[in-house]
């Protein structure tokens, strides 16, 4: 599973080998983030984001953990009880605080892994399992999320649980029958708090799972690097202790910086006021907004205004908005060139930043109340969305000139001529 | 073929999302939003500050008091602060002698059973939490025109704007501009209701709550303008909204302090450890 060359577990200690023995694990853990992990040696930081979106998961089960202890997940006492957290529980503000924004810090930085993944092909053969493991840990991320979001019991908690799961009444003929066995009623209450309460907990370990598998697939052929060039030799790669934990180190100091701020000084910027009023079916807020992650497939959802071939907006809208999502299943299939980092793809390299930057404009347009010029820009930029995956990728990937690529992860490093120059850029 | 059969149906779908998106573009309508009076005459709040402001802000325990003062004359007598109980005024400064004080002289007491089992009430004690001005919901509508006075312990976070915003809409009662009528006739606001320009639709159930100078006399000698009691009230509602401010703001700096030294020797560590590898 590894380079020929990596590094060999040698327990040194009697009680490490008596160990090693009878449960390899201290050699399972030298072997995926240890001592015997070769890992190319031209990694930039855009390679910490792993390791952070794993730092923000434990720190979400372990402050999530906390906060169970005094939840209650009924919904006649669940916003009161986060408020005793928030006011009688010694810390309690510090881990609720911690819990919302870490959601948002953990999101943060897997869209920052998600977008290195794009722009370094890291999707291609052979680490495709890797990127469809990655979109299923995606995926697991927006569900629990979406569901803690309900369990404080506030206004957006409640008409946000009403608007996803409206998701499927949109589905013909079966879709409400199954929104009403999901929510267990006609309406958001009681018996849809304590499901997704069970499902909010559960789900995490999950996601935890999934990560184990992630990273075993990387494992197999071992982590991409900015030039997309495969490892070649020993020469090319370090072993990822100590040289990557201490890198990684320094980025998690950076990422719990940022992370401090934000929860200390400003813990409700991202969330909504109208969270702080306890859910009411009786009254509907002026905009139902989904928080800042979901902003982008937000805007997609709303894009639809016109019933295309009979099929209702609405439903258009839906399966767009899931389609926008699992159309990266099948990315590695779609971008067809060999080349896989952006660096020596002169016209993919354009269409990413485009890319990025519509995908700025839709979570814009997510955010903003659906009229005038914030419609007409959603639903350009969705068209983009769509374009870029589907239209775009696939010719630019059939018609680039790909610059020449270095002969090896060192030769880059040290800057030699590309042995390959005489070709035609 | 085969391997282009993922490129090509996802094709065939993007191009129904694309089409169904550029009909959605050409055939539904893209209007500006109508002007109404809302969007015209609706102001921001005013930029007001408070001491608990930025990351070394902490409670004016001063404020603190003549606020919770302006809530308990004023603001009580519609509106509960379910969430505070008597026993957390000693986190602003007063002692336990005034808080049993405070609790047992409050206008509302506390529904209770008596030796009997009949309904009945009691004093309040440093224990309760605040009592509510009214029973129940109808209760508080039937008082107050069908309109629901809103319970104030969250209210600065519930609101877009913060304190700043109930700060503006204590004071921005006004009667409604000429120019209002003029551009909108219909806009005028019906009958129970204030107008108020930093109120979401101009039109406000509460009228106006702090009406002259004086109206609650301060003990700390402070003037008791309309402007200084509106400020004090939503200092005093940050503090009910975010009573552990103070923590958090400490625990901020210690934790920022702390991160940036050990993440300058991590990175101290880091270029030690790659100082003989080119990459």
């Amino acid at each position: 599973m590894s380079f020929p060359w990596a590094n060999h577990y040698a327990p040194k200690h009697p009680l490490m080998r008596w160990l090693d023995e009878k449960l390899p694990l201290p050699r399972l853990v030298y072997n995926a983030v240890g001592a015997g992990y070769p890992v190319p040696r031209n990694l930039n930081y855009m390679w910490n984001f792993g390791v952070l979106a794993g730092a923000a998961l434990v720190i979400q089960i372990i402050t999530g953990i906390v906060m169970a202890m005094h939840y209650a997940a009924n919904a006649g006492v669940a916003f009161d009880s986060i408020e005793h957290t928030m006011r009688d529980v010694n810390a309690g503000w510090a881990m609720r605080y911690a819990h919302a924004n870490g959601a948002s810090m953990f999101f943060i930085v897997v869209y920052l892994h998600i977008f290195r993944g794009l722009y370094y092909g890291s999707y291609k053969a052979p680490r495709e399992m890797v990127w469809l493991l990655g979109v299923v840990i995606f995926l697991l991320m927006m569900a629990t999320a979406f569901m803690g979001y309900v369990l404080p019991w506030g206004q957006m908690s409640f008409w946000g649980a009403q608007v996803i799961t409206g998701f499927f009444s949109a589905i013909p003929v079966i879709g409400e029958p199954i929104r009403e066995w999901l929510l267990g009623g006609f309406a958001p209450d009681n018996a849809a708090l304590n499901r997704f309460f069970s499902l909010h907990y559960l789900l995490p370990f999950v996601i935890a799972g999934v990560i184990v598998l992630h990273i075993w697939a990387l494992h197999i052929p071992g982590s991409s690097n900015p030039t997309g060039v495969e490892v070649k030799g020993p020469q090319d790669t370090v072993p990822f202790h100590p040289y990557y934990t201490a890198k990684d180190g320094f980025g998690l100091g950076v990422f719990l910086i940022v992370f401090s701020l934000l929860m200390f000084f400003a813990p409700n910027a991202l969330g909504h006021p109208d969270n702080y009023i306890p859910a009411n079916p009786l009254s509907t807020p002026a905009h139902i907004v989904p928080e800042w992650y979901f902003w982008p497939f937000y805007a997609i959802l709303r894009a639809f205004t016109f019933n295309f071939l009979w099929i209702p907006a609405k439903l258009w809208g839906v399966l767009a908005m899931f389609g926008a999502i699992a159309l990266l299943f099948f990315l590695p299939w779609i971008d067809r060139s060999p080349v896989r980092s952006a660096r020596y793809r002169p016209m993919y390299k354009w269409f990413f930043w485009v890319l990025v930057l519509d995908v700025f404009i839709l979570g814009l347009c997510g955010m903003k109340p659906p009229e005038g010029i914030w419609v007409l820009l959603g639903q350009l930029a969705a068209i983009y969305y769509f374009a870029h995956f589907l239209v775009i990728l696939p010719i630019v990937s059939a018609i680039e000139r790909p610059l020449p690529l270095p002969m090896s992860i060192t030769e880059s490093v040290l800057g030699e001529e590309p042995a390959t120059s005489g070709q035609p850029a | 073929m085969g391997r282009l059969a993922v490129p090509f149906v996802g094709f065939i779908v993007g191009l129904g999302f694309i089409l169904a998106l550029l009909c959605a573009v050409f055939f539904t309508p893209h209007d500006a939003p109508e002007e109404t009076a809302a969007s015209v005459f609706h102001k921001e709040p005013k930029e007001i500050h408070y001491a608990s402001d930025g990351p070394f802000g902490r409670f004016d325990r001063q404020q603190l008091q003549r606020g919770f003062q302006v809530y308990k004359e004023v603001c009580s007598a519609c509106h509960s602060l379910r969430l505070v109980a008597f026993r957390d005024l000693e986190e602003i400064g007063f002692s336990k002698a005034e808080v049993k004080a405070i609790a047992k002289n409050w206008a509302t007491e506390v529904p209770t059973v008596d030796d009997k089992g009949e309904a009945t009430t009691r004093k309040a004690l440093p224990t309760d939490y605040i009592p509510a001005p009214y029973a129940n919901e109808t209760a508080a509508r039937a008082s107050n025109n069908n309109a629901l006075p809103p319970d104030l312990s969250l209210i600065v976070k519930a609101r877009e704007g913060g304190a700043p915003y109930v700060d503006s809409l204590l004071t921005g009662f006004q009667n409604p501009p000429a120019e209002l009528l003029k551009r909108f006739p219909d806009a005028a606001p019906p009958p129970g209701l204030h107008y108020n320009p930093y109120f979401a639709n101009l039109n406000i159930a509460m009228p106006p709550p702090l009406v002259a100078d004086g109206q609650v006399s301060y003990s700390d000698g402070t003037k008791a303008t309309v402007a200084q009691m509106a400020q004090d009230v939503s200092a005093f509602l940050i503090w009910t909204a975010e009573p552990k401010l103070e923590a958090r703001h400490r625990a901020g700096i210690v934790a920022v302090v702390f991160l940036l030294i050990a993440t300058g020797l991590a990175f101290a560590a880091y270029r030690n450890i790659w100082s003989g590898v080119k990459h």
